[in-house]
């Protein structure tokens, strides 16, 4: 329905002269065809990444109850069960690493847009950028191990938390690198022209305009470090109980994360395990829902 | 600097932590890490000693024997599990004296695929060794057909399927396999990963479950995985050929008897590449937990010894149902003892 | 009457000099934006050290012939991973290529008034969610779904069209294709978030004036909104490329990891990521550094393929000015 109406509206919106009637038909024969085009190739995208959510949603979903969210994980063979301390440690980490990659990739994307953006050191740090998005989540994982694990001697969630950060961190830098340079000169030049310093510019006028691209940078960002399992395995391990030890935080101990547990779970023979992997997979992803909702309804433009 | 700052920032925490309000009974927490295939069994043992033992809390997280040992010669865990044991070189690094324990026993099955899954497909020991150097290419083969009397056999390729990730697994089925196959012996060898043809027709896959899945999506494939996995996952395996030249099926009689066919030695590490007796199942390895023998903390040791003698007794027992095998009674007996080297 | 101007501070205006305080704020939020650079530049310093420092024996070695060998053979102490650099390249293309036409495709549908706006932003949202998604599924997906469903087109090309190089070969199952296609599925959410916003950045006016010197909707999307937009884009390329490169477990999952060169789509093939993540976790002190060698040659690729791409994207829009 709306390929016709397209089609209609740019035929109609050209009131023009008999003489340039068969060049029209062209043009608006081409446009036609490309709507098509778009039509078809949204709808042919459409289908994998519907069939991939369908097999999440319904494999994930005959398993999600309450108890998959207050229980410990099962052994072989126990019924029931679930995964309530991997979703806890899972925040914490994801928060640590959040914590740590979102504001030093919002500072860096900062420079590299505003203050300096043709200057040597944005040019390195930018081609640097682009080489850690390549890096294999291993070799975060190892590099974490090296730094955190061996110099604390133990597992835990800061290490894991750092491992990811190392992953998010160029996401988050060039999304928002990107998003800030989509902000109209003519904003900034006017906030410059009344005397502002580039803090109060950056602060008032590109951030707040910038804010919606960035949080698609760090939603994906978040959203990557929230599914990657090599990382965490090698830098927070797992653990079958709560991160809570007699009332307190026990940070520098093994953490449980949802993306170990469903690696481990997923090679398992055991029907139960092989459902919570599935279930687990779906919370996952309804986290990243929500997070993205929040988001969304607290970043929006202000004006 | 960077370093510097993110000592700093864990001193601070370390010295949070390290200030747990004492307790009438202070808590112990175990890390151990290392070999996935025996982590179900293990997980299920941890979690039920744990219950009975209310102190005492125990993690364990398979990825893959050698980083378990990469693991305990950094210390990052207080034991680690291991396929393969621990090379001389390894154990001389560890001060403190290495503590290796056989707990529980498996095999290795060959997993197949064929159109009306026929059952009780028999496989000789020189045609699966040459199915997996690659010399046996279809399932119409005269030498599959005439110890298949009576099965109609597919014209079909071959696929084989093998473990994409080194894994002691590998390790066990190439020891196997050199050990009946001179030229699997020569041109193969044995190891964590092997160099395997290069052939379309050889499709690697990570762990049992990439392994098995792999198989059943693809007509006329075969691969090896263990047993438990099987068992538990329902898939179709093919009886093997032993050195007395029967055909046996794997479970965990078979992997009994070929267990007690092998005296275990003083160090605990025994190998069974190919084991003697007409029942034995050939494909059987044991698996090891590492300890060390002086540990700092009194009570963690203490904690350790427990677990242990846990799976020896209780432990042992649900061994079967979850596809493993359990120990002979004489080798229990010789872990107790060497258990106690744990101070 | 040349006296020296002075600020009219007294005045009730609005305007007013920046104090004191403003400015060393000032200049502390930029000592802090150039220290998040430079904490970028220290982080890809220290991972260079760390993997550069460990791979330094292997690099002893086997130099060169590492990246030329096509053997990886722990026994006999031969490795080689030109199969592996070959297969990283090759299904990042593909993937690149395709995740690409269907993810730009999939943000102009979304920000070009293809949808109501209410209905766009619900479709944006299910899209980034599938970032979220493990690769794990991913990789069980493309065994379950994706190689069945192509089985039988894969089968009807080799057998009609066997003689070109790229469908020389059955597919046995995991291969090159459906890796490369679920590659492709994985990386489309990143690329079509991030060109919608590029999209969607591109100013009302600009559009507009597009639309009032009579253009059609696509000459406008095609030769004014797309070209303002171009740079997001081709970041949105950039973020694609490099989960494309360095994605592990779900590649693991359908490659097939054979060393193996072949132009065909069917074969199975090999991945550097994939490689460096099954033989890590046993890996010994001798296999440890030919590891951290290919991580260094990883990363090097991407690095490599980012310039060419720059210089690509520099190149274009000088043509574009003249």
């Amino acid at each position: 329905m709306s390929v016709a109406k397209f089609s209609g509206s740019s035929a109609s919106s050209l009131s023009a002269a008999p003489s340039l009637q068969r060049k029209i038909e062209g043009r608006s024969l081409r446009s036609f065809l490309l709507t098509c085009l778009t039509w078809v190739s949204a709808i042919v995208a459409s289908i994998p990444l519907f069939s991939v959510l369908y097999m999440l949603i319904t494999r994930g979903g005959a398993r999600l109850n309450l108890e998959v969210f207050t229980e410990l994980p099962p052994a072989g063979f126990e019924t029931g069960g679930g995964f309530g301390n991997a979703l806890l440690g899972t925040f914490v980490m994801v928060g640590i690493a959040a914590l740590i990659a979102i504001p030093v990739g919002i500072m860096a994307a900062i420079f590299l847009a505003e203050l300096g953006p043709v200057s040597k050191l944005a040019n390195v740090a930018r081609f640097a950028a682009k080489t850690l998005t390549g890096l294999p989540s291993i070799l975060a994982g190892v590099f974490a191990y090296a730094m955190v694990v061996l110099t604390t001697g133990t597992y835990s969630a800061p290490a894991g938390g750092f491992a990811l950060a190392v992953l998010m961190l160029p996401i988050v830098v060039l999304t928002a690198e990107e998003a800030m340079k989509m902000v109209p000169k003519i904003m900034k030049d006017a906030a410059y022209g009344m005397g502002s310093t580039d803090t109060q510019v950056i602060w008032k006028v590109v951030l707040p305009t910038a804010m919606p691209a960035i949080l698609t940078g760090v939603m994906l960002a978040v959203a990557r470090a929230a599914g990657e399992t090599a990382p965490l395995l090698f830098t927070a391990l797992f653990s079958n109980y709560w991160i809570f030890e007699d009332g307190h935080l026990a940070l520098m101990s093994p953490t449980a994360s949802l993306a170990v547990l469903i690696y481990n779970f997923s090679g398992m023979p055991f029907d139960n395990q092989l459902e919570l992997a599935w279930a687990a997979s779906l919370v996952l992803v309804l986290i990243v829902l929500i997070v993205n909702i929040v988001s969304r309804i607290f970043g929006k433009p202000r004006f | 600097m960077r370093r510097l700052m993110i000592l700093a920032a864990f001193a601070a925490g370390v010295s949070l932590c390290a200030n747990p309000p004492v307790l009438a009974q202070e808590k112990v927490r175990l890390t151990g890490s290392g070999a996935s295939f025996p982590a179900p069994i293990y997980l299920a043992w941890f979690k039920d000693f744990s219950k009975k033992n209310a102190i005492v809390t125990v993690d364990y997280q398979s990825k893959g024997s050698g980083a378990g040992v990469q693991d305990f010669l950094n210390k990052t865990v207080d034991f680690a599990a291991s396929d393969s044991a621990m090379n001389k070189e390894d154990i001389a690094k560890v001060a403190e004296g290495v503590q290796l324990l056989p707990m529980t026993a498996g095999e290795i099955v060959l997993a197949f695929n064929l159109p009306g899954n026929p059952k009780g497909l028999k496989l000789p020991r020189d045609v699966y060794s040459n199915i997996f150097l690659g010399k046996i290419t279809r399932w119409n083969d005269p030498k599959i057909a005439a110890a298949n009397p009576g099965m109609t056999l597919p014209d079909l390729p071959i696929t084989v399927v093998v473990r994409a990730d080194s894994s002691g697994t590998t390790a066990v089925f190439t020891k196997h396999l050199s050990a009946i196959n001179e030229d699997f012996k020569k041109t193969l060898g044995e190891g964590n990963t092997v160099n395997w043809p290069a052939s379309d027709k050889f499709i690697k896959s990570p762990k049992n479950d990439g392994v098995t899945a792999t198989v059943r999506q693809t007509p006329g494939a075969i691969g090896y995985i263990e047993y438990g996995f099987a068992k538990l996952a329902k898939v179709d395996f093919a009886l093997l050929q032993n050195k007395a030249g029967q055909y046996v099926v794997p479970s965990a009689e078979s992997g009994a008897e070929a267990l007690a066919a092998v005296k275990m030695p003083e160090d605990l590490v025994a190998w069974l590449p190919d084991p003697d007796g007409a029942k034995s199942y050939p494909i059987t390895s044991y698996t090891w937990m590492i300890f060390r023998k002086k540990n700092a903390d009194p009570a963690k040791a203490k904690a350790m010894r427990e677990m242990i003698e846990y799976g020896l007794t209780d432990g042992q027992k649900i061994a079967d149902s979850m596809g493993y095998i359990p120990l002979p009674a004489v080798v229990v007996e010789q872990v107790r003892k060497a258990a106690a080297n744990i101070k | 009457m040349n006296k020296p101007f002075v600020v009219p501070v007294k005045l009730d205006s609005i305007c007013q000099p920046p104090s004191s305080m403003v400015l060393l704020v000032d200049r502390a939020f930029r000592a802090l934006a150039r220290l998040g650079v430079i904490v970028i530049l220290v982080l890809l310093a220290a991972l260079v050290f760390e993997i550069g420092g460990k791979a330094i024996p292997g690099i002893q070695k086997y130099g060169l012939d590492f990246i030329t060998g096509n053997v990886w053979d722990v026994n006999q102490h031969k490795f080689g991973i030109l199969p592996a650099i070959w297969g990283t390249l090759y299904s990042a293309l593909i993937a690149l290529l395709i995740g690409g036409f269907f993810g730009i495709s999939m943000a102009i549908f979304l920000t070009q008034d293809f949808l109501p706006p209410r209905l766009a932003a619900v479709f944006r949202t299910i899209v980034e969610l599938l970032a979220a998604i493990p690769s794990v599924v991913y990789g069980l997906w493309g065994i379950y779904v994706v190689i069945p469903a192509i089985r039988p087109l894969t089968d009807w090309l080799h057998h009609s069209f066997g003689w070109i190089p790229f469908f020389g070969t059955t597919l046995s199952g995991p291969g090159l294709l459906p890796a490369a296609l679920v590659l492709a599925i994985m990386i489309l959410p990143t690329i079509a978030a991030v060109s919608q916003d590029a999209l969607s950045a591109v100013p009302l006016k600009t559009k507009q004036a597009a639309h009032g010197m009579g253009t059609t909707h696509w000459e406008a999307i095609l030769q004014v909104i797309v070209p303002a937009a171009s740079t997001g884009i081709f970041g949105a390329l950039v973020l694609g490329l490099g989960r494309a490169l360095g994605e592990t477990m779900a590649l693991a999952m359908l490659i097939g990891n054979s060393n193996q060169i072949s132009l065909s789509l069917f074969s199975p093939a090999n991945t550097l990521a994939a490689l460096l993540a099954l033989n890590f976790p046993e890996a010994g002190p001798n296999e440890i550094e030919v590891l951290m060698y290919a991580a260094l040659i990883l990363m090097l690729i991407t690095l490599s393929v980012n310039i060419a791409g720059s210089l690509i994207m520099a190149y274009a829009k000088r043509g574009n000015k003249k």
